[in-house]
């Protein structure tokens, strides 16, 4: 029968050799060979647009890249899907944006300058761009050409 | 109750107790907006309720493991806790950044990043709160009379999930980076070091109620955390799919994450086995039920409905969407918050010193919650599946779909009653039993 000192060598054994691979695999999928998301391109407007994703937590609604809420449409997408000047529409609103054949959902009202709504945009662009292992075909219908 | 020192745990209960049913109050308000009534939108808009739903739920569980530790760690390590002033200095503190960050959420201060939204100078505090919570544990288990294997895995538990809660604050510009380390938080705490603190009660729990030998329980508890620890760490890929990394977690995260469940049937086989093989008859039947009850439904909610989900064939089309509500819901359920009421039920006689051990409310308080709890994950569970066959196999357009599974969460909502009114049941019987007493030392039952 196993002993409590050979249930605990396998306790510490498979944890060290599993958290060595992990950080292995990890060394290596985020080097810059690997680089899926065209990370050159991320210039400053989109990372001024993740800075008013994060405070403004849109993630609270929206998914992008299938992570967040789930009551607002997924954004990965959405600039291929819906064009600028919907975007624009819908960031700078000065009421809360909601579409008569949507229900009665709204957005919050962020009433946002041209310029910033830009960088959500240039955000949005790049996140398009990202290779996602085919996850952005399933996604986002419109987009799959 | 043994140890004077023990009774700092009730005063974490009671704070859990309240911040979950604070939490319910926000997911009632998600799940009339999903159901077409977002009436109160103005105030409080879905992002806001969301983020307070998952936060108050993250919190009450910490809260409900520190009560944890603070009644077990002294009894398992045979002295009083080190210091009692400063657990009430951490306990107030806890509380007090707790509550300034749900307010914060309702005035646009967070950082959304989901689970993690709490914002930077929060953060630094949350730290300071942890590391004081840290020194108590483990200063008294280093002074203690005895090192056991279930004090040594529940602290090893909480110092990981402490240690864990740093990646998640790095910076990074890229969303991609971002999300690659908000799962070393996020992932490794419920399907890895959350499982330590897990089977940390649980084994103290079984000890104690089936009179077990020691030395067979915790043998079985290595065996289930190295089981965790081998696919949960290298089960992360599975969050890894579809979110600008390489094709390599396809595959790691497919194989390993598969394996999961294993670790939560072993926990189930474990607390059953454990339960027919005990000769003692403890009288805290509630107890009992809560025990048992958490090592089955962790497996249904994480096991089974976290599986049915995990391959990258299927993740495919279930990422993000209701399917994944659906197993947060019975996995986060019957893995922490069903653990942490079969501890406070457990310690509650025995701090207070009324041997107030069953009853029928207390039944109904734990059949009402899970059948409560059971429904709401089925309610979510068709929204789900609805949702991927239209919006991801038939293409319809997001909005359209969401109004066409508007009637799920009115499901929803009538099962999130039942398990509210189990709830207000649990509470009803938490406040019946009083409060803790030094006089309970001498009528501590084993
Ligand atoms: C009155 C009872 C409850 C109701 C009506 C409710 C409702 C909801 C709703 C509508 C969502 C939002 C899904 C979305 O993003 O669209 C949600 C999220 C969530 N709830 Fe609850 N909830 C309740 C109780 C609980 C309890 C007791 C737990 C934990 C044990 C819990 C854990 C969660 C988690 C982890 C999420 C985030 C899920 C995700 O984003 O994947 N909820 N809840
Ligand atoms: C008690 C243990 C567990 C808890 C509390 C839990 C909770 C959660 C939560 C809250 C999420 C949503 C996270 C987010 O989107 O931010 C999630 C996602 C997920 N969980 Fe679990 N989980 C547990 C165990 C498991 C297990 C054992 C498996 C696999 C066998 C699993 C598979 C998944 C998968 C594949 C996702 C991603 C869903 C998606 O792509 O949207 N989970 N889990
Ligand atoms: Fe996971």
């Amino acid at each position: 029968m196993l002993s409590k000192k050979q249930a605990r060598a396998f306790f510490l054994g498979g944890t060290l050799v599993t958290f060595l691979i992990f950080i292995g695999l990890t060394v290596y999928s985020l080097s810059a060979a690997q680089d899926q998301s065209n990370i050159e391109n991320l210039s400053e407007s989109a990372i001024r647009g993740k800075y008013l994703w994060e405070t403004n937590n849109c993630m609270g609604c929206h998914t992008i890249m299938g992570e967040g809420g789930y009551y607002a449409p997924e954004l990965t997408k959405v600039v291929d899907r819906q064009g600028e000047a919907y975007i624009r529409g819908v960031l700078m609103s000065p009421t809360p944006w909601q579409r008569a054949d949507h229900g009665n959902r709204k957005m919050v009202a962020y009433e946002m300058t041209e310029d910033q709504a830009n960088d959500m945009i240039e955000f949005f662009k790049w996140i398009g761009e990202i290779d996602l292992n085919g996850f952005e075909t399933v996604v986002s219908p419109l987009a799959e050409k | 109750m043994k140890y004077k020192s023990q009774k700092v745990a009730y005063w974490f209960f009671a704070l859990s107790m309240l911040l979950l049913t604070l939490q319910l109050v926000y997911g009632f308000i998600m799940g009339f907006a999903h159901a077409g009534m977002d009436g109160l939108h103005e105030w409080i808009p879905f992002n806001t309720a969301k983020a307070v739903h998952i936060n108050l739920l993250v919190v009450w569980l910490l809260s409900g493991f520190m009560g944890a530790a603070y009644y077990i760690i002294p009894e398992e390590s045979q002295i009083e806790l080190v210091s009692v002033k400063l657990a009430y200095v951490q306990l107030i503190t806890l509380a007090l950044v707790g509550v300034a960050a749900i307010v914060g959420y309702h005035f646009n201060y967070w950082e959304g990043r989901k689970f993690l939204e709490i914002p930077r100078p929060l953060d630094y505090l949350v730290v300071a709160n942890v590391l004081l919570f840290m020194g108590l544990i483990l200063v008294t288990l280093y002074k203690g009379k005895r090192k056991t294997t279930t004090a040594l895995v529940l602290a090893m538990g909480l110092l990981f999930a402490a240690l864990l809660y740093l990646p998640g604050m790095l910076d990074f510009n890229s969303q991609v980076l971002d999300s690659f380390f908000r799962w070393w938080v996020v992932h490794l705490w419920v399907e890895g070091v959350w499982e330590l603190i897990m089977g940390g009660i649980l084994s103290f729990l079984l000890i104690k109620l089936t009179g077990v030998d020691r030395e067979v329980i915790e043998k079985w508890l290595y065996v289930i955390i190295g089981l965790t620890f081998l696919s949960g760490i290298l089960g992360t890929g599975h969050h890894y799919y579809y979110i600008g990394v390489n094709k390599i977690w396809l595959i790691v995260g497919g194989i390993f994450s598969a394996l999961e469940p294993l670790a939560f049937l072993a926990m189930t086989l474990f607390a059953l086995n454990m339960y027919r093989k005990g000769e003692k008859k403890h009288p805290n039947k509630i107890a009992l039920y809560w025990t048992l009850g958490s090592a089955i439904v962790a497996f249904i909610g994480a096991g089974l409905l976290g599986f049915a989900h995990t391959l990258p064939q299927t993740n495919l089309y279930t990422h993000g969407t209701i399917v994944t509500a659906s197993h947060a819901h019975l996995s986060f359920w019957g893995a922490y918050a069903m653990i942490v009421f079969a501890i406070i039920s457990y310690s509650l006689p025995n701090m207070t010193g009324r041997k107030y051990y069953d009853s029928a409310r207390g039944r109904m308080a734990f059949w009402l919650a899970n059948i409560g709890m059971l429904g709401m994950t089925v309610s979510f569970g068709v929204a789900g599946v609805a949702q991927v066959y239209m919006e991801r196999i038939y293409k319809m357009d997001f909005m359209k779909v969401q109004m066409e599974i508007e009637v799920h969460f009115i499901v929803l909502i009538i099962m999130a009653t039942l398990f509210a009114t189990g709830i207000t049941l649990y509470i009803i019987e938490f406040i019946k039993h009083g409060q803790p007493t030094d006089e309970a030392l001498e009528i501590d039952n084993q």
